[in-house]
């Protein structure tokens, strides 16, 4: 299956291991993907924030440039998904920010007809894939392991742009999937809350505190580790993980895993591959639970 | 139909809910409550009954010690926000049914709020922050004499009309992210309703107002969650509120912050090659002069490069930046 590929700045600059894992796991899922090279940065919400009219514009471009493609376009960040969805929404339910946007992107050549859309990995996993292409490509269960699941805001809300009326479920696609890899979900009310990045530089204490907190919650009901969609969310939970550990003055030591490394795993790809060993937090322990060495 | 509900009782050997201590180390949300205790009811209703309803039908035939707080019971009173199943919602307005999870509902005092017994938390945080934004109008002059209306175009009032909207009941604010670990944070009702103040054109301390949001504890303290905007019974959209003020306090001039800094070095990297620069970033919002901020972002730098998750030292530009400069260009503004 063909998609428009954004893999977003923080999975090509400090996630790098996001994109090598994501770009693995397509051929066993099937997925054709086209990256879109030349989109820009969606602005994570700072821009939309300060300059209404100018993410508008950016954010028009990437979704003409997807339509071009003829092909869905794919994420694999929580924010790039919020955002994108956001401007995507706006668009439909207020045709003159799509004209302006369209008068802007007019001059390079551009012109968004409405039609994109805009799917996280995760979704697509569940909508498109399909539950039988992914289970047939389990080599390895990942049996014994507790993750729990970390979603990332902007997957989850604003509701209506995401989707999320008309597909409640969406926000149950992380527990079924560790279960479907057959590891063991843990319950924990941190894994919609916020990680905390996007207060990071302005309030840097109490963001550690924020995303440390969820962590310990997690580890309390016993997790292994966390799977997160979001390479935003990751930089806070494993990035920042020690910092947060001194700040809550509390031993944290839980790995955090992008959402295509545990794919990764359970499709018998090797740790190194999927780049396990350049984490803050060492993620030797929870592999050591399924038998693997890092 | 039968229904079960789990309620959170208040125990005399402890306050189950003491609020994070400014200076203190951040008790997790969940652990702030040691001596919280659970107990099992199950009522009798139909099925379109709402969990006020059978806090209501407890107290009245089953356990008249259950102290709830109630009055409207058509979510216009804001007496009955309280934690449903880890969520704040008001419980005459949430329906048993959709509330049901595995086979059972659970209720208690949300534990961001001192509590006084049981489902009643004391509310006296919330309006510490509510009365700090000064939430009343400080008229321009001339003020109209007293038997006449100080008239403004209809539509500048239309923008105020989802902030009016609040009832108070505090339901931002005890699904906060911020507050949860903040408390000196003013919060999405009081943020919301310092922008139905600041936003209205007969104010006339709109710009010392902006000042005052603008310092810590204020706007800039938002994490941007949208928790609020999803808990709010009444379509507030707080966080949309918290945008806007942060919009309004940029263009008067307070700009010497790091939200502020953050937004221009965001703006100015996507501007020059198209997307984000990590490794400037979080220097150039910390503040180049502002040592001991950039000293405590060192150790996690230092970790972040030594497992190898270092942005490339050479940030390279993506292919057809110039379109994304002259998108810039085009629409002007703040960032051009």
């Amino acid at each position: 299956m063909k998609v428009a590929f954004f893999p977003g700045c923080v999975s090509k600059g400090a996630c790098p291991e996001l994109y090598v894992s994501a770009n693995l796991i397509a051929e066993p899922l099937g997925l054709e993907l086209h990256e879109l090279t030349q989109a820009p940065c969606t602005g994570a919400g700072v821009l939309s924030e300060q300059n209404p009219e100018l993410a508008d514009a950016l954010n028009g471009l990437t979704l003409a440039m997807a339509e071009n493609e003829g092909a869905d376009l794919m994420t694999i960040c929580s924010t790039c998904q919020g955002v994108l969805s956001n401007h995507n929404y706006t668009f439909s339910q207020d045709p003159s920010r799509l004209d302006r946007a369209n008068a802007t992107i007019a001059d390079q050549g551009f012109r968004y007809g409405g039609t994109t859309k805009v799917k996280h990995l995760l979704w697509m996993l569940f909508e498109d894939i399909g539950i039988e292409r992914v289970t047939a490509a389990i080599k390895r269960k990942l049996t014994g392991l507790k993750v729990a699941p970390f979603y990332g805001c902007y997957i989850l809300r604003p509701v209506e742009s995401l989707g999320l009326r008309e597909r409640p479920e969406r926000k149950t696609y992380l527990e079924r999937l560790i279960a479907l890899l057959g590891a063991e979900p843990v319950e924990y009310r941190g894994s919609t809350k916020c990680c905390g990045f996007p207060m990071l530089t302005f309030n840097r204490d109490k963001a550690l505190a924020m995303g440390g907190n969820h962590i310990l919650e997690a580890k309390e009901k016993g997790a292994d580790l966390l799977v997160t969609p979001c390479p935003l969310c990751h930089l806070n939970l494993d990035g920042q993980q020690p910092d947060a550990a001194r700040v809550l003055k509390q031993e944290i030591d839980v790995p955090i895993f992008h959402l295509p490394q545990l794919l990764g795993l359970a499709f018998g790809m090797e740790p190194e591959q999927l780049r396990l060993n350049h984490h803050v937090v060492p993620t030797k322990g929870a592999l050591e639970k399924v038998e693997l060495k890092v | 139909m039968q229904f079960t509900i789990e309620v959170g009782r208040y125990n005399s050997d402890g306050n189950y809910a003491p609020n994070a201590v400014p200076g203190e180390p951040y008790p997790p949300p969940w652990n702030r409550s040691p001596v919280r205790r659970y107990q099992t009811y199950t009522v009798d209703l139909p099925v379109h009954a709402v969990v006020l309803d059978a806090l209501i039908a407890i107290r009245e035939y089953q356990d008249p010690s259950l102290a709830v707080r109630c009055a409207c019971r058509s979510a216009i009173c804001g007496s009955c926000a309280m934690w449903i199943n880890g969520h704040a919602h008001l419980a005459c307005k949430s329906k048993l049914q959709e509330f049901t999870k595995n086979g059972k509902t659970r209720v208690e005092s949300a534990p961001s709020m001192p509590v006084i017994r049981d489902l009643v938390c004391d509310m006296q945080p919330f309006w510490d922050k509510h009365l700090a934004v000064k939430p009343w109008l400080q008229a321009k002059e001339p003020v109209p004499p007293s038997d006449q209306e100080y008239r403004v175009p209809n539509a500048s009032m239309e923008e105020l009309i989802q902030e009016v909207s609040c009832i108070s009941c505090g339901a931002c604010l005890m699904d906060c992210e911020s507050f949860a670990v903040n408390p000196d944070f003013l919060g999405p009702q009081a943020l919301a309703q310092a922008y139905r103040y600041a936003g209205d054109p007969r104010d006339a301390q709109t710009k010392e107002r902006l000042g005052e949001y603008s310092k810590p504890g204020g706007v800039w303290d938002c994490t941007h969650c949208y928790e609020c905007v999803t808990q709010c019974p009444k379509g507030v959209a707080p966080l949309e509120q918290i945008l806007k003020l942060r919009r309004m306090a940029v263009d008067a001039g307070y700009t010497n912050n790091a939200g502020t800094r953050h937004a221009d070095a965001f703006a100015s990297s996507v501007k020059h090659s198209g997307r984000l620069n990590e490794l400037t970033l979080m220097p150039k919002s910390t503040g180049f002069f502002n040592i001991v901020g950039q000293l405590k972002t060192l150790p996690s730098a230092i970790n972040m490069i030594r497992a190898g998750k270092l942005p490339p030292l050479i940030h390279k530009a993506i292919p057809g930046v110039n379109r994304i400069k002259a998108i810039f260009e085009r629409v002007g503004g703040r960032f051009k």
